[in-house]
């Protein structure tokens, strides 16, 4: 087959009982198979067949989502090449996690419309629905560019447009070299090309981090609940999850016995990770230390710290103080129930920054206000979800992914050495995927900026 | 109308023999097509009217193509050059480009005596003045003198000829380049016969006696010292060479140029013609720039037998006065005496995208054009279009299938696929820059990317052919050989690391591995491990290259690969654009000119977007399902 494999997630974006991503292409089972474990590879599998397994990070070997796997090979499938379906039981959380992964190893993100067009041309389609096709294309294309519009105006386009300014730049500088060797330009050095790559590589990486507001939406903010023992951890965990009807992902047969847990609060997906780790090791501090435990409380996005309403400061607490200082963090001194011992005079001086509360686990109290700081903690900088629209996004999210290995291929070709032309290639590309996100792939400004930038004749 | 004589019956015409002329006429006798070649002026065969100098970045390059097919520049110009160099070598394998500062008149005669002694080839001196075109198909042509020659197909190269004006300050008459007689009645007639005409402009600089330069004031520019050599056939090297100079532009060149402003035809309002942004003239420069305190001026001797030497980079227009005192500002000039002004001259040339990438014209079959007609500027782009022209008109007389290079396979077809696609709106130089693949478009792998071309239509002798394919053989095997060998890490081999400030080797590699460290060489690893025959140097250095950037090549072939895909999916000629449904007016309007012959193409057609291609797939299949509907 000559087309590309593309994916895409197949089912509305929301909170559907099942996602499904679909893959259609000559290596669509291939890649399925790359990161399903079951009982048997998804190669030996008859066709029109589904399967039980987990889909895993082969990088990792994390499992990331129990699913049911549909296998169909060409020509008798929709779009009459070789087609898997990947149902995964919810959430934007892992199906997104599972798109990602099929990406990751060989699979392109499907242009709008692009099952129905390759439906077409493999003839699956007859000749009455050719126009609609074609109709098809032309609106969902519209539509996304739309959307993708919409998004660009404002602070994402303006970076990227004056990242690819620096890069035409540097391409620039570079070419006049190349081609007016006798030119009377400053020469590009490796050294300073790296340096102006680094630049741009760190821009690009700052966008992708700052996409913050994707990332808690695509995969929820990792969350700690950190305590001594009989704090109220677990009631805290229970409360969270019975109260928001979560989506549990119970986890076996890995081998620390994690459960991952997500919760909706106020409309901020929080993951809960290592809770099973936080049960069982209740001193996290005293056993690994400050410092490498604010190694593992950094990977948090948030950290709740319990706190006993019943008890004084602890010298342990107030490690556990140290150990998060700088980190998004609320502090929950709970047991109101109970007699107060602790001074929260201390604890507000201790907290800095962080918002602290008052609860009573027992009597379900302070639950609310505990809820409403986790999501004016994430959403003050009004952050309007409907705005993540979900194609572009992952879209974006995708280019920049590219961009970023690019550039750091670049990188890497003159920390080994490489004369300045072949960085070059790959500076260019990062230059071209840049501008794929903003559409716009006009390759002659390249030749506009040459002999704007510098004075060439004969 | 005063009646025509017949006076000849060719295979092929070309009209023009520069270096797109001379190109086309060659490639087409030597494939057995019986060639006329016609040229306003016989004394002006490849001509160089401006720079005396062949190759540089990318056009050097296309020198070394046109070579690998068969073509005479590259011998021609090692034949007849008083300077060589390698541009680049501190740069990567893809950048390194040969140029040689020619011997203006020794190149011309060569070149004259090469057309005369070709085997189905004659050469004559007329002027075209009008096509025989029958039907739509062109026939033959007819000089001003009432010869009518008849041909199965017509290359036109007109150069700056066609309707050529020169430009010095206040002064403007019609001529052709260096006063030759301009050609009025063609162009006159190619409108009539429905052709987008468009106006450029090029301008070269004052030549000074060099017998009167203060070379002292200036910096020398030798050749290599190695022997070098565009033709892979070359074995005879010119080892006696003479250098080039440097020098500056001074402030009160600056000063002179700006208070005559007003006299630069430039900007007095009489240039109609876009002129190349690449290549402005000093008053350009010195507008345009005016915060670089001097502009460099090379100076580059014409030959070996005259005093006239060219200053390079003071292509100008303004008053011959005016030029004097320009002159006279420079150091090492100041005493100086100009033996001819510069100029600037206009010409007319066809939009291009009114061809196929055959360089044959969509509107009249059996009429191919090359060269500055098609809105190109500098010979080798001249020479490049020339050989094809002159293959695809030869392919079309003999009824054999046309040849076009792709974007991967060549600068060549780089540049006639950006002419045809996207059209140009100045005179169109190459750049590396303009192609994608870069890497597999190298100074030292045009052998091996287009003999094989060259010797399917005849143009490659045997012998050549042998020793080429022999060259193949040992690149592989030693390949092979350097993949197995183990290099282990004794003494020897870290001091020698150690000593080119390389880290040390952990364990035993193979010689490939070992060749890939940034390092080491070729010859290194020949010491090392030695070949059972020592390789020739070409070969030693595609092994090294071959090897050493394989990443990044394998790279650029993935790309390739994708973009053939495309380029696999033909589209009829006759394609109605307008009834395709789905495409946007704009993709609809500009496909119809360009009338792509591939997806691909279609692709790089400015104004179609990826959705435009979409709905032409769908719409190409749906044509498909239509026919097999029918049968």
């Amino acid at each position: 087959m000559e087309y590309e494999t593309i994916a895409a997630i197949s089912t509305p974006m929301g909170e559907g009982a099942i996602s499904i991503v679909r893959l259609s292409g000559s290596k669509a089972i291939d890649i399925a198979d790359r990161l399903y474990r079951g009982k048997a590879s998804l190669k030996d599998v008859k066709t029109h067949t589904i399967h039980y397994g987990k889909m895993i990070d082969p990088k990792t070997d994390e499992t990331i989502e129990e699913v049911m796997v549909s296998v169909m090979r060409g020509p008798k499938t929709f779009t009459r090449e070789d087609v898997v379906e990947i149902n995964c039981h919810g959430g934007l959380v892992s199906v997104n996690r599972v798109l990602e992964l099929v990406l990751e190893v060989g699979a392109v993100l499907a242009e709008p419309g692009e099952f129905t067009k390759r439906a077409f041309l493999n003839g699956r389609i007859d000749l009455s629905q050719a126009e609609a096709v074609m109709d098809l294309i032309r609106a969902k294309t519209d539509r996304a560019m739309n959307v993708a519009m919409g998004q660009m105006e404002g602070r994402l386009s303006r970076l990227i447009q004056s990242l690819r300014q620096t890069l035409l730049e540097i391409i620039a500088q570079v070419e006049v070299n190349i081609d007016y060797p006798e030119y009377d330009a400053e020469e590009m050095t490796n050294r300073m090309l790296k340096e102006k790559a680094g630049y741009v590589q760190n821009k690009i990486k700052d966008l992708l981090t700052t996409a913050k507001q994707g990332k808690i939406l695509r995969e929820g903010l990792s969350t700690v609940i950190i305590g001594r023992p009989n704090v109220g951890k677990s009631s805290l965990l229970n409360n969270l999850i019975h109260e928001n009807k979560a989506i549990v992902t119970d986890i076996p047969g890995t081998t620390r016995d994690v459960i991952e847990e997500y919760v909706n609060i106020r409309g901020v997906p929080l993951k809960l990770i290592d809770t099973a780790g936080i049960r069982e090791t209740e001193d996290i501090v005293e056993r690994m230390g400050v410092e490498r435990s604010r190694q593992v409380l950094n990977k948090a996005d948030l950290i709740l710290l319990l706190l006993n309403y019943n008890e004084e400061l602890q010298p342990e607490d107030i490690q556990l103080f140290e150990a998060i200082q700088g980190m998004d963090a609320i502090i929950v001194v709970n047991k109101t129930d109970l007699e107060r011992k602790i001074s929260l005079d201390k604890v507000r001086t201790l907290a800095g920054q962080s918002k602290v509360i008052t609860t009573s686990l027992l009597k379900e109290e302070g639950i609310d206000e505990l809820e409403e700081a986790v999501r004016d903690l994430f959403f003050e900088q009004g952050i309007e979800s409907q705005d993540m629209t979900y194609v572009s996004n992952s879209r974006h999210i995708s280019l920049l992914n590219q961009a970023s290995h690019a550039i750091g291929d670049a990188i890497s070709s003159i920390d080994d050495g490489m004369p300045v032309d072949m960085a070059q290639i790959d500076i260019r590309r990062t230059w071209e995927i840049l501008g794929e996100i903003i559409g716009d792939t006009v390759s002659d400004s390249l030749i506009d900026q040459l002999f704007s930038q510098f004075c060439l004749g004969k | 109308m005063t009646t025509t004589y017949l006076a000849g019956q060719y295979d092929v015409i070309v009209v023009g023999a520069g270096h797109a002329g001379v190109e086309a006429g060659l490639a087409s006798a030597r494939m057995g097509a019986e060639t006329l070649v016609l040229t306003i002026n016989l004394d002006a065969i490849a001509f160089m009217p401006c720079n005396p100098s062949v190759g540089g970045p990318a056009k050097g390059v296309v020198v070394r193509e046109i070579d690998a097919l068969g073509g005479e520049m590259g011998r021609n110009i090692d034949k007849t050059h008083i300077q060589m160099r390698m541009l680049n070598t501190g740069k990567g394998p893809a950048v390194r480009a040969l140029r040689a500062q020619a011997d203006k008149f020794d190149y011309q005669h060569e070149m004259k005596r090469t057309l005369e002694n070709t085997e189905h080839l004659t050469v004559r001196q007329g002027m075209v003045e009008r096509l025989i075109v029958v039907d739509g198909v062109c026939k033959g042509v007819i000089t001003n003198t009432n010869a009518e020659y008849r041909a199965k197909s017509v290359v036109l190269t007109t150069g700056t000829y066609l309707r050529g004006k020169i430009i010095i300050g206040e002064l403007s008459y019609q001529s052709g380049p260096n006063n030759m007689q301009a050609s009025v009645e063609l162009s006159d007639h190619l409108k009539e016969l429905g052709f987008d005409i468009v106006r450029f402009k090029t301008g070269t600089p004052p030549r000074v006696n060099g017998k009167t330069i203060d070379y002292s004031k200036t910096e020398i520019q030798p050749g290599d010292d190695e022997p070098r050599a565009f033709s892979y056939e070359t074995t005879t090297f010119i080892t006696e060479q003479i250098p080039c100079w440097l020098t500056y532009t001074s402030p009160e060149t600056h000063d002179i140029i700006n208070s005559n402003l007003s006299r630069s035809p430039m900007y007095s309002g009489m240039i109609e013609g876009t002129g190349p942004r690449y290549c402005p003239s000093i008053e350009d420069k010195i507008v345009r720039f005016n915060d670089k305190p001097r502009h460099q001026l090379f100076l580059e001797p014409e030959g070996k037998n005259t005093e006239e030497v060219y200053v390079q980079g003071l292509s100008t227009s303004l008053p011959e006065e005016i030029q004097r005192k320009i002159l006279m500002s420079i150091p090492g000039l100041e005493a100086s005496k100009m033996m001819r002004p510069g100029y600037a001259i206009e010409y007319d040339a066809i939009v291009p995208t009114q061809l196929w990438p055959t360089l044959e014209t969509k509107k009249i079959k059996g009429l191919f054009t090359a060269g500055q007609i098609n809105g190109t500027s500098g010979y080798e782009e001249a020479a490049g279009q020339g050989i094809m022209g002159g293959i695809n008109a030869a392919c079309k007389a003999l009824g054999k299938e046309p040849v076009i290079l792709d974007r991967s396979q060549a600068y060549i077809g780089v540049l006639i696929d950006d002419l045809v696609t996207k059209g140009t709106n100045e005179p169109y130089r190459l750049l590396t820059s303009r192609a994608e693949y870069r890497l597999l478009l190298r100074h030292d792998n045009a052998d091996l990317r287009l003999t094989e071309i060259g010797h399917d239509l005849g143009l490659i002798s045997e012998e050549r052919y042998q020793a080429f394919k022999n060259k193949k053989a040992i690149i592989a095997e030693e390949k092979s050989r350097l993949a197995s060998v183990m290099i282990k890490p004794t003494e020897d081999i870290q001091a020698l690391l150690k000593e080119r400030g390389a880290g040390a080797l952990k364990e035993s590699v193979t010689a490939e591995h070992f060749l890939k460290r940034p390092e080491m060489h070729y010859e290194d690893i020949a010491q090392i491990t030695p070949p059972e025959q020592p390789l020739s140097a070409e070969a030693a250095e595609q092994v090294e290259i071959q090897i050493k950037y394989d990443g990044y090549i394998a790279k650029q072939l993935l790309q390739v690969e994708k973009m053939q895909r495309m380029e696999s999916k033909k589209i009829p000629e006759d394609l109605d654009y307008f009834a395709i449904n789905g495409l946007a007016t704009e993709a609809k309007q500009k496909l119809s000119v360009v009338r792509p012959l591939s997806v691909g193409q279609a692709s790089r057609v400015s104004g179609v977007n990826p959705s435009d291609i979409s709905i032409l797939l769908v719409y190409l299949e749906q044509g498909k399902l239509a026919k097999i509907a029918e049968s």
